[in-house]
C-alpha cells in the first residue's frame, strides 16, 4: 500500500511574517516551497527558499522541479512600498504570471492574498460591506489601482480555469507581532497622526487568526472571494489610544490642505493616497467567509491593542 | 475619584447607566457597533437630549407604546427644521420609554459623514448614513430605523411650507416589505417652528457642497413639540409593480399626514 502523497505547496512572500506564520501550520503535515522577491529567508533545512521575481523565466524552474498541488500567494508589494509601476509589475504581471504557471502545470488550489482596501473609502460608503459591492478604490486613486487589477485578473482566473479552484481572501487591518504595513507601524509608533475630527470605525484582524484563516482556506476548496474580518469594531483613535499612542491631529478640512500636508510629510505609515481610511470608514462583512469555512478568530481586540502597548520599548 | 469619572457620574446617574442596560444592543467588544454606534457616548448624548426633550422642547408624546419591542421596525416621520432634531427626539422618545425601551437609528444625510468631529459625533448616537444597504444590513440585525423619506425636500422646506408633506421616496417600502418590517407613521408637530427659514441661498449651498442654506433666525427657538406614534402597519412581501409599490407608500403618507393633523390641533401655541 502505497503512503498517501503529501500535498506539495507553493508560499510566495516567504519574507512576511504572514506568510512564516502560515508556513508553521503547514510545514507539519505538507511539502513547501517559499518565494520572496525581496529577500530570501532561512526557513529551516526542510524547506527551499528562493529569492525569484515572478516575472523572470527562472521562476518557471520551480514549477518544473517541484510537483506542486497548491499555491498559496501572499506575496504582495504593500501599497507604501516601491513605485506606482514596480508595484503593478509585481503585484499585476508577476500574479498574472504566476496563475499561468499554476495552470500549465495542472495547479489544483490557489488561494491569493488581497486587501479590503479594494472597496475604497468614500463618505458614502455603507458599513458590512459585501463580496460583491463595486471595487471603488481604482477610481479613486491611482495608488491602489494594482490591488483591483490583481484582483481582478485572479476573477478572470476563477471562472475561465476553474480546476485552478481559486480563492480571493479581503481581510481587514493585519496586525500583530512582526506585521510592517503601514497600520501596524501606526499602532506600534509614540506618534500618530490623525485627520481632525475624523475616527472612521476600523477592522482589525490579528495575524495569527489570518494565518489560520489562509490555512482552513486552501483545505477546504471553496471557489470565490470571501472578507475576512471578526465581527468587532473600533474607532480608529480609540484604537490608537488603547495602543498607547498620542495623536497628532492633521487639519482635515478642506481636503486639499490635509492632502497637502500629507503629500509634504511623506510619512510612509500615512501616505496621502490612504488618507481616506482614516477618514470614512471601510467596514466590510465577513460573516460568509466565518460560515463557510468555520472560521472564529481568536485574538480579541483588547489583546491585540496591549501588545502594541506593551511594546513600545521593546528590550 | 478622577475628574473625569466625576463629570461623567454628574452627566450620567446611574439610573440612566440602567436605562441604557435595559436596551441590549448587538456590539463588539468595546463598545462599538458596525456603523460606529458607542455604548458610552450614548449615555451622554441621552443625558443631553433629556435636556432638549423635556426643558427646551418640551415634547408631548402620545402612543410611543405602540412601536414593538423587537424586530425590525421603521418609524417613518415627516422631517422638517433644517436641522435633524426631529430624528434625535423620536430617537429620544422611544429610549426613554418605561417598557421595553429601544434604541433608533436615524438615516441621516449624505452630506454628514464628510463633516468633521459632527459626522462622527452622530454614528456613535446611532445616526447612520442614509444608504439602502444600511438600512437593509439593520432591519436584518433587528434593529427600529428611523426613515424620513422626503429627505433633504422635507427638512429644507421653508417656512411658508410648514406641515406640506413632500414627495416620499418608496426605498423604504421595498425595505419594508423584503425584511417584513413593522412601519410605524410618526408624525411631528413643532419642529417646522425650531428654525423657520425665509429662503434658501441655492448657489451659496452648491458652492459650500451642503444640501441647502436657509435664510433664518441663527438660532434654534424653542417651540413646543408634538410627537405622535401612529398604528403600526405591516405589509406583506408580495411581488407587485411599482405602481402598487407608491399606493402603499401614499397610505403611510396618509396616515403621517393624519397625525400631523391630530399634533396641529392638540398644540394651543408655537412656544
Amino acid at each position: 500500500m502505497s503512503e498517501q502523497k503529501r500535498p506539495h505547496i507553493l508560499v510566495t512572500g516567504a519574507a512576511g511574517a504572514l506568510a512564516q506564520q502560515v508556513i508553521q501550520r503547514l510545514r507539519q503535515d505538507c511539502d513547501l516551497v517559499a518565494v520572496d522577491f525581496r529577500e530570501q529567508v532561512y526557513l529551516g533545512d526542510d524547506i527551499p527558499s528562493y529569492c525569484i521575481d515572478f516575472n523572470k523565466r527562472v521562476f518557471e524552474d520551480l514549477f518544473r522541479r517541484y510537483d506542486f498541488d497548491g499555491v498559496i500567494h501572499l506575496g504582495r508589494v504593500q501599497s507604501s512600498q516601491l513605485t506606482r509601476m514596480r508595484r503593478y509589475n509585481a503585484n499585476v504581471l508577476g500574479t498574472q504570471k504566476l496563475l499561468d504557471l499554476s495552470h500549465k502545470y495542472g495547479i489544483r488550489r490557489v488561494v491569493v492574498l488581497s486587501t479590503y482596501h479594494v472597496y475604497g473609502a468614500t463618505a458614502y460608503n455603507p458599513a458590512l460591506i459585501d463580496e460583491e459591492a463595486p471595487l471603488k478604490s481604482a477610481g479613486l486613486s491611482m495608488d491602489l489601482v494594482d490591488s483591483v487589477e490583481l484582483e481582478n485578473l485572479a476573477n478572470i482566473y476563477l471562472w475561465r480555469y476553474p480546476e485552478l479552484n481559486i480563492t480571493i481572501l479581503r481581510p481587514c487591518n493585519i496586525v500583530g507581532p512582526g506585521v510592517r504595513n503601514s497600520i501596524s507601524t501606526l499602532l506600534g509608533s509614540e506618534h500618530a497622526p490623525v485627520l481632525a475630527g475624523f475616527s472612521p470605525m476600523m477592522q482589525f484582524i490579528h495575524i495569527d487568526d489570518m494565518a489560520t484563516a489562509l490555512v482552513l482556506a486552501y483545505h477546504h476548496k471553496a471557489r470565490g472571494v470571501f472578507n475576512v474580518a471578526p465581527d468587532d469594531w473600533v474607532a480608529y483613535q480609540h484604537a490608537l489610544q488603547l495602543c498607547g499612542c498620542r495623536r497628532i491631529p492633521v487639519p482635515s478640512i478642506p481636503p486639499s490642505l490635509a492632502r497637502t500636508i500629507l503629500r509634504t510629510l511623506k510619512l510612509r505609515s500615512f501616505p496621502s493616497y490612504l488618507m481616506n481610511f482614516f477618514k470614512y470608514p471601510v467596514v466590510i462583512d465577513g460573516r460568509l467567509f466565518a460560515r463557510e469555512f468555520d472560521f472564529t478568530p481568536e485574538r480579541s481586540l483588547k489583546e491585540i491593542f496591549r501588545y502594541y502597548r506593551e511594546n513600545k520599548h521593546p528590550v | 475619584m478622577s475628574l473625569t469619572s466625576r463629570i461623567k457620574s454628574a452627566l450620567v446617574p446611574s439610573s440612566l447607566e440602567d436605562q441604557i442596560r435595559k436596551i441590549s444592543k448587538p456590539i463588539g467588544s468595546l463598545g462599538y457597533d458596525p456603523w460606529g454606534y458607542n455604548n458610552e457616548t450614548i449615555k451622554y448624548g441621552f443625558s443631553f437630549t433629556r435636556l432638549l426633550y423635556e426643558k427646551y422642547f418640551r415634547v408631548e408624546t402620545h402612543g410611543v407604546e405602540k412601536v414593538p419591542a423587537e424586530g425590525p421596525v421603521l418609524l417613518i416621520a415627516n422631517h422638517s427644521g433644517q436641522l435633524p432634531l426631529d430624528g434625535l427626539l423620536i430617537g429620544y422618545a422611544l429610549a426613554s420609554r418605561s417598557d421595553k425601551p429601544r434604541i433608533p437609528r436615524a438615516m441621516i444625510e449624505r452630506f454628514f459623514p464628510t463633516v468633521p468631529y459632527l459626522g462622527n459625533l452622530l454614528n456613535e448616537f446611532g445616526a447612520v448614513l442614509g444608504d439602502p444597504v444600511n438600512c437593509a444590513k439593520m432591519l436584518a440585525n433587528n434593529e427600529a430605523v428611523i426613515v424620513f423619506p422626503e429627505g433633504v425636500r422635507g427638512s429644507g422646506k421653508l417656512y411658508r411650507d410648514r406641515y406640506q408633506l413632500k414627495r416620499f421616496g418608496n426605498g423604504f417600502m421595498h425595505l419594508a416589505m423584503k425584511y417584513r418590517a413593522t412601519i410605524v407613521p410618526v408624525g411631528v408637530v413643532g419642529c417646522e417652528e425650531t428654525i423657520p427659514a425665509i429662503a434658501n441661498v441655492k448657489p451659496l449651498a452648491k458652492l459650500l457642497g451642503v444640501p441647502y442654506v436657509p435664510v433664518a433666525v441663527p438660532a434654534v427657538l424653542p417651540a413646543k413639540v408634538h410627537l405622535n406614534f401612529g398604528d403600526p402597519m405591516i405589509f406583506d412581501e408580495s411581488e407587485i409593480p411599482e405602481e402598487q409599490v407608491t399606493e402603499r407608500v401614499e397610505q403611510v403618507k396618509a396616515a403621517i399626514s393624519e397625525l400631523i393633523d391630530k399634533g396641529l390641533s392638540e398644540r394651543k401655541g408655537l412656544f
